[in-house]
């Protein structure tokens, strides 16, 4: 079938064709039923109020994921069971105020012990823990404020749902421009199923005055376990988003499958810094997510800049490989990454950069910190297209053992097909030493906090890559990741 | 009551025997020095004292300020008042020496009891000790000893030192690599530290420090055990003879 063929049918369907799959009643109900076929994809889209190329986009995804039903990635050093996509539930009403915990009392405990080691104030452990709240919350009328001063300077910062709706141009115009949907098999069954994320654009010339967070997203709670996420940087312009939280964020879905795509124009930067802190599982691993990502920025234009900085301490299983695709001439790409696992946990991660444009730069620092049983891995493509004159690559991996039956990996891949090309790559493996640790200790430092401060200091340069006010939450978040790994 | 005594220590590393029976006693106010020639077990003892792994008390016992001390962990030690300032500072790469110190004062003043300085506290007591110990401002900013120069690492120890305040300090020879000006600076920085409520021992093989700080009593050590014991004059002859004056073979075993 041609693809005029494809959407002509595809546009039928979503108009006329709905009564025929029955499920005009369903769209009344909160919930899809669970399983995934095309009347999934049609229910979320009709939901969702969405335009026909939308839900016509969502198809052709759709039937490609079905035909690749056995093309799961095998490539990653991680394990997991056989996931049964047909028994999972792709849209699901936010849940009304009576089903949510009324106080922070009927929280798991443990939950709260960890907000409490991270200094959260109880207003924000509530939002976190889905305690139902006050309608006026602090941070809804600290995002309203927000909001009207990002208007004022031309910056749309809303869930791309509603972006959809206020923005179509934009949102067709790049929507699937850096992540296609074919891309892969789980950017694929995400540009499927995708429920909401955020949606950013920065006209030419603006620097945006603050960080976007999602913590101040309107509507950010339930943006599910689909998310996506477009970011556009016109020319001259600078932003910087922060995804995610310290704070160990509940979850029902075992898999999530995002897609962030990034567009970055002439001299504009993204800088977009992730803290992931996923529920990693038990000590056994029962009962993590399964975290598998897609992040890809492109730097269409000349001089122009995208930052991933991430800390993962989270999930069960991660799989994630922020990439920059430096078409512009003179763009720079970077990457820095902290991964820590502990106990079973598996993380698979780390960057592309793929160098198109004459003197585009990249820089990789990747701290991977194993502890317990786990397992981690770096695994980066460095690729000089034959047109990138001049390109550079700094490249810099180092793994910290924790205890002798974790391990770490690096998995280095190297293609330069231009000989100006400079590359240069160092690797270093190491444990912390005894007498770190005695050192340490013979100054009143307790073990665990002695490895947190040790290996803190092993990821400080990435540390200081984040916000200000991230980097301290940060570095918490890597104390406490690490509990019970010695002694 | 002495604040630390050693009866009868004998340790073994590897199982060989680095200690042969050590018997000392210090109390609170003095100032005792060990010398000895290398490989005679005086690291061997400061280490033993601090509680590092891999030493193996084979017979013996330590009491230090009325406690076992060989059943404490060595943060224990070190917040009951134990503090080594290490012969070998160890490198400790991203971590500012800054942040190293007040994590270990905030440790040891938790475990004590006393309110945890803030960053401002901190910093003003900081300035103030490294002022009296000619150390830059900026050593706080850099990675704790890492590219530091071998007499910037043992001032850093003597800092570390005075923001600890422990009841019973041992040096391992601190003196060692600095020059003459910073080794004044130092022996100041620790006679300033001397006080009715604090004992150190000070490891040294030179007379120059001993000669600073006036020490209340002297030890020899030799083959794991103490050989001689006296004052000053034991120094002195020291310096003239070497230890073939006081009888001892300076060569090592093996
Ligand atoms: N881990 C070890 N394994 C084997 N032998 C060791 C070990 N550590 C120390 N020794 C030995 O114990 C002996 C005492 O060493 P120690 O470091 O205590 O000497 P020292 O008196 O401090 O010497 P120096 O004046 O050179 O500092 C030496 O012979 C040394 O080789
Ligand atoms: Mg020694």
């Amino acid at each position: 079938m041609t693809s005029q063929t494809e959407s002509a049918r595809a546009i039928e369907e979503a108009t006329d064709g709905t009564y025929k799959y029955g499920f005009v009643t369903d769209i009344e109900a909160g919930s899809a039923p669970p399983g995934l076929n095309e009347d999934t994809v049609r229910f979320i889209s009709a939901k969702k109020n969405e335009p026909e190329w939308l839900l016509e986009w969502r198809l052709r995804a759709f039937r490609l994921w079905e035909k690749s039903q056995d093309t799961e990635p095998g490539w990653a050093k991680v394990k997991y069971p056989d996931i049964d996509f047909q028994a999972a539930c792709y849209y699901s009403a936010p849940k009304s105020r009576e089903d949510a915990p009324q106080s922070l009392d009927e929280v798991d405990p443990e939950l709260l012990k960890t907000y409490e080691k991270l200094g959260i104030p109880l207003r924000e452990q509530e939002m976190l823990a889905g305690v139902a709240i006050d309608a006026v919350f602090d941070s809804v009328s600290v995002a309203t404020t927000f909001k009207d001063k990002l208007g004022e300077l031309g910056i749309i910062f809303c869930p791309i749902s509603e972006a959809v709706q206020e923005h179509p141009e934009l949102v067709k115009k790049y929507l699937g421009s850096v992540v296609p949907y074919s891309d892969n098999y789980y950017a694929t069954l995400n540009s499927a199923v995708f429920t909401d994320g955020s949606f950013v654009y920065v006209p030419k010339g603006v620097r945006c005055p603050m960080e976007l967070s999602t913590y101040f997203r309107i509507n950010a709670a339930n943006t599910g376990q689909f998310e996506r996420t477009l970011i556009i940087a016109d020319a001259g312009s600078y932003v910087s988003y922060l995804e995610g939280c310290t704070a160990p964020m509940r979850d029902e879905n075992q898999l999530h499958a995002a897609v962030v795509e990034l567009v970055v124009f002439d001299d504009a930067e993204i800088k977009y810094s992730t803290v992931q802190n996923w529920y990693p599982g038990d000590a056994d691993g029962v009962g993590g997510i399964y975290n598998f990502v897609t992040k890809r920025g492109a730097c269409r234009g000349k001089d122009s800049k995208i930052s991933w900085t991430q800390v993962e301490t989270g999930s069960a299983v991660t799989w994630k490989y922020p990439s920059c695709i430096l078409q512009g001439d003179g763009s720079v790409g970077e990457f820095y990454s902290i991964a820590i696992t502990n106990n079973m946990q598996q993380a698979d991660t780390g960057t592309k950069m793929i160098h198109i444009g004459k003197n585009t730069k990249s820089r990789i620092v990747a701290k991977g910190i194993a502890a317990g049983r786990s397992d981690s891995t770096y695994r980066g493509l460095v690729r000089v297209q034959p047109g990138a004159e001049g390109a550079r690559n700094h490249t810099q991996c180092d793994s910290l053992l924790i205890g002798p039956e974790c391990g770490a990996h690096t998995v280095p891949y190297i293609e330069s097909r231009n000989p100006s090309a400079r590359l240069e790559h160092e690797a270093t493996t190491s444990k912390i030493s005894e007498d770190q640790l005695f050192y340490c200790r013979q100054r009143g430092i307790g073990e665990e906090d002695a490895v947190a401060l040790i290996v803190n200091g092993f990821c400080r340069e990435v540390l200081q890559e984040l916000p200000m006010e991230f980097a301290v939450e940060a570095q918490k978040l890597v104390a406490i990741s690490l509990e019970g790994s010695v002694g | 009551m002495p604040m630390l005594k050693i009866s009868n220590l004998h340790v073994n590393v590897d199982d060989k025997a680095i200690l042969n029976g050590i018997d000392l006693s210090i109390d609170a106010g003095e100032v005792h020095a060990i010398m000895g020639p290398n490989g005679s077990g005086k690291s061997t003892l400061s280490y033993v004292l601090a509680g590092r792994d891999g030493y193996t008390v084979t017979d013996g016992t330590i009491q230090f300020q009325g406690k076992d001390l060989l059943a404490l962990e060595p943060e224990e030690r070190a917040c009951e008042g134990m503090f080594l300032a290490f012969q070998y500072p160890v490198e400790i790469p991203g971590v500012p020496s800054g942040t190293f110190l007040k994590t270990a004062v905030n440790a040891i003043r938790k475990y004590r009891g006393e309110k945890q300085y803030d960053a401002m506290e901190f910093l003003t007591l900081v300035k103030e000790k490294q002022a009296e110990l000619g150390i830059s401002p900026a050593m706080m900013r850099r990675a704790l000893n890492v590219g530091f120069s071998g007499g910037e690492k043992k001032r850093n120890e003597v800092l570390q030192m005075a923001l600890l305040e422990p009841r019973l300090a041992i040096l391992d020879e601190t003196d060692s690599g600095l020059d003459i000006d910073a080794l004044k600076t130092v022996a100041e920085g620790v006679n300033k530290m001397r006080s009715p409520h604090r004992a150190m021992i000070v490891i040294t093989h030179y007379q120059r420090l001993l000669e600073y700080i006036a020490p209340d009593r002297v030890h020899v050590l030799s083959q794991g055990k103490i050989a001689h014991s006296g004052g000053m004059e034991l120094v002195e002859t020291l310096e003239s003879d070497g230890y073939a004056g006081l009888g001892i073979e300076s060569v090592q075993a093996e």
